[in-house]
């Protein structure tokens, strides 16, 4: 059984065809229609723009936004707040209308939809939020089973799918619970049982992890990779935390002012950011020059004696598998890394080293050509860039 | 002249409670009716239909303004077209609900007003339709608020009650009134305050209860 027929068969409840007796939750992973489909975008942007009005003008929410999520995958869209983020994720079920452009899931414009049809659409779009929106006044079971309920579905049905749902997330115990008594990881997981409720094709996620702790932001983040490769779901998540992005996402969008200013594979855009957005939301995240170090360098050592100070840098495009110790070595016995690391994004090693090494050997070294490279930005050592930033001059 | 037997604090009593019961019930279901317009039809909201909202708001400040005691006499042809007559307690359950209907609007639209947007929106996103909302969303995310509500607007009909009295409509507040301030039985009406004290003390202590049991929020 397929997810697309699992769905066309919730929807014909409404229409009262009987339902299958409870199909199952979870599809074999690769199976029948996201093969079948793969490689056609799942969701097509086109053009989007958004204007609001406010005391201070018009605001530009989204300027002419054009990208495409392929099916199956994870989708991050990353911004500063207000970039536009949350207004992006809501045009793709309808809570947000683009004045112009267009979006389409499945070549169908959801911009040209009526009610009805934006109701039906909506059962195929699960969306999760920051702050979990759960009903307060009813409990796990009746917040999960509401999306059934109102679709017109048979109690013992809603009962039999709510109960596999919370086994899917680990809450069956806390099925008779009211929101209010679980922990904030906990109500994630309730939104997340009922975004699935409707075995939808999409999920939303809003900024899912960003009231959470850490610990619970782990478990939340691979559950949600967990059932998106179960499900075959394409998943659209927004936040302001590229560590979520580099944990869960295979492509990413960078938003700024509303405008798309970078995006593509997420290995990539760590690897080599090109938009000064990216950049800042990528500081967090990189081992930048430690602030002693900087408060110590200087631009020239005069023939002094000193260390230099350079910042390899990998981007995971020519050695994905990681830097060869062997290569590092040609920088000499008495290099010395003092600061760095790498990741591993999507099977590609990438990061930053910063090594110091006495300017004596530095110099002898570039005469042999053993760094292989002519000027300092050249690859080198198996790194990708290689940066002088300064000097330390020695201690006298 | 002689105290009232005590058939007759009995008859009051019955007499209040049958007024502000009935009215109560009618005021409230209709005031909830309206509370949730007022609510679904204000800009960005379910229904958004500002000009409509505007003037039922209006409506509902004009209402509200007019005193009780001149709404009585006001409503006086309503109430022998609907009751079909002017005086008893039945005459006084028609000013009665009228005052408290845009009252209990109010209280209710404000509780109406604190739900989450957020709730609404995720509704919006899981398929509800608008009516779904109001039936799943709005009213059940409001209840603890709406029944709090109910606790002040019969308390305040209580006391309204008092002055339906004028139109000849019994009650303990119309028995205060003849006996403890037109004949000077101070006991009399000391009696029936303490009676009106132990009633309202009752109604609250109930509204409360119910009130927090029906909060899931904490």
């Amino acid at each position: 059984m397929n997810s697309v027929l699992n769905i066309a068969a919730l929807v014909g409840v409404e229409a009262s065809l009987p339902p299958p007796p409870s199909p199952p939750l979870v599809k074999p992973a690769g199976a029948g229609f996201v093969s079948a489909a793969a490689g056609r975008p799942h969701l097509v942007f086109e053009r989007v723009s958004r204007q609001y009005a406010s005391p201070a003008g018009p605001v530009h929410a989204l300027r002419e936004v054009s990208f495409t999520v392929a099916r199956g995958e994870i989708f991050g869209i990353i911004g500063r707040s207000g970039a536009g983020k949350s207004t992006l994720l809501r045009t793709i079920n309808a809570l947000e209308t683009p004045d112009t452009g267009t979006v389409a899931i499945n070549n169908v414009n959801v911009g040209s939809l009526d009610e009805d049809a934006l109701v039906g659409l909506r059962r195929r779009v699960g969306m999760i939020f920051q702050h979990f929106n759960l009903l307060s006044a009813k409990t796990v079971r009746d917040n999960v089973g509401l999306p059934l309920r109102v679709a017109g579905i048979a109690p013992e049905q809603i009962r039999a799918r709510v109960d596999a749902l919370l086994d899917l997330v680990g809450l069956r115990d806390k099925a008779d619970v009211y929101p209010a008594k679980l922990s904030g990881g906990q109500k994630q997981r309730v939104g997340i049982a009922r975004a699935l409720v409707h075995e939808p094709e999409v999920l939303l996620c809003d900024e899912a992890t960003s009231a959470l702790d850490p610990e619970s932001t782990q478990a939340i983040l691979a559950l949600l990779r967990d059932i998106s490769s179960k499900m075959g779901l394409t998943v659209v998540l927004i936040t302001h935390d590229m560590a979520v992005i580099r944990e869960i996402c295979d492509r990413v969008l960078v938003l700024d002012h509303g405008r798309v200013v970078e995006q593509g594979e997420v290995w990539r855009v760590f690897g080599d950011p090109q938009a000064q957005a990216t950049r800042a939301l990528l500081r967090p995240l990189q081992h930048g020059l430690p602030a002693d170090l900087a408060a110590q360098l200087v631009d020239d050592l005069h023939d002094s004696p000193g260390d230099v100070l350079l910042s390899l840098r990998f981007n995971g495009a020519a050695h994905p598998q990681g830097v060869s110790l062997q290569q590092l070595a040609l920088l000499g016995p008495d290099a010395t890394l003092i600061h760095g690391g790498l990741d591993r994004i999507r099977g590609h090693a990438q990061g930053n080293l910063l090594v110091s090494l006495p300017v004596a050997s530095w110099q002898a070294g570039k005469a042999r050509g053993v760094f292989g490279f002519g000027n300092s930005k050249d690859a080198c050592n198996g790194a990708d860039f290689i940066e002088v930033l300064g000097y330390v001059p020695a201690r006298t | 002249m002689s105290l009232p037997a005590l058939s007759k604090y009995v008859q009051a009593f019955f007499e209040t409670l049958l007024m502000v019961g009935t009215s109560a019930l009618i005021a409230i279901s209709f005031g909830l009716l309206l509370a949730v317009v007022l609510t679904i039809t204000a800009k960005n909201n379910l229904y958004p239909k500002p000009r409509f909202h505007r003037g039922l708001s209006a409506t509902v400040n004009v209402f509200r303004a007019v005193p009780f005691i001149i709404m009585l006499v006001a409503l006086l042809p309503v109430t022998r077209f609907l009751v079909g007559t002017t005086l008893g307690t039945w005459a006084a359950v028609v000013p009665l609900t009228v005052n408290l209907i845009p009252f209990y609007a109010r209280i209710a639209q404000v509780s109406l007003n604190e739900v989450d947007p957020g709730l609404i929106e995720a509704a919006r996103a899981m398929g509800c339709r608008r009516w779904h909302i109001v039936r799943h969303v709005l009213l059940p995310e409001a209840l603890p608020g709406i029944v709090g509500g109910m606790t002040v607007s019969v308390i305040a009909m209580i006391n309204a009650s008092a002055m339906a009295g004028a139109v000849g409509a019994g009650g303990l507040g119309d028995l205060a009134i003849r006996y403890g301030y037109e004949r000077y039985e101070t006991r009399v009406m000391f009696e029936v305050i303490v009676i009106l004290i132990a009633l309202v003390s009752i109604i609250q202590l109930f509204g409360e209860r119910l009130s927090r049991r029906l909060d899931h929020k904490h």
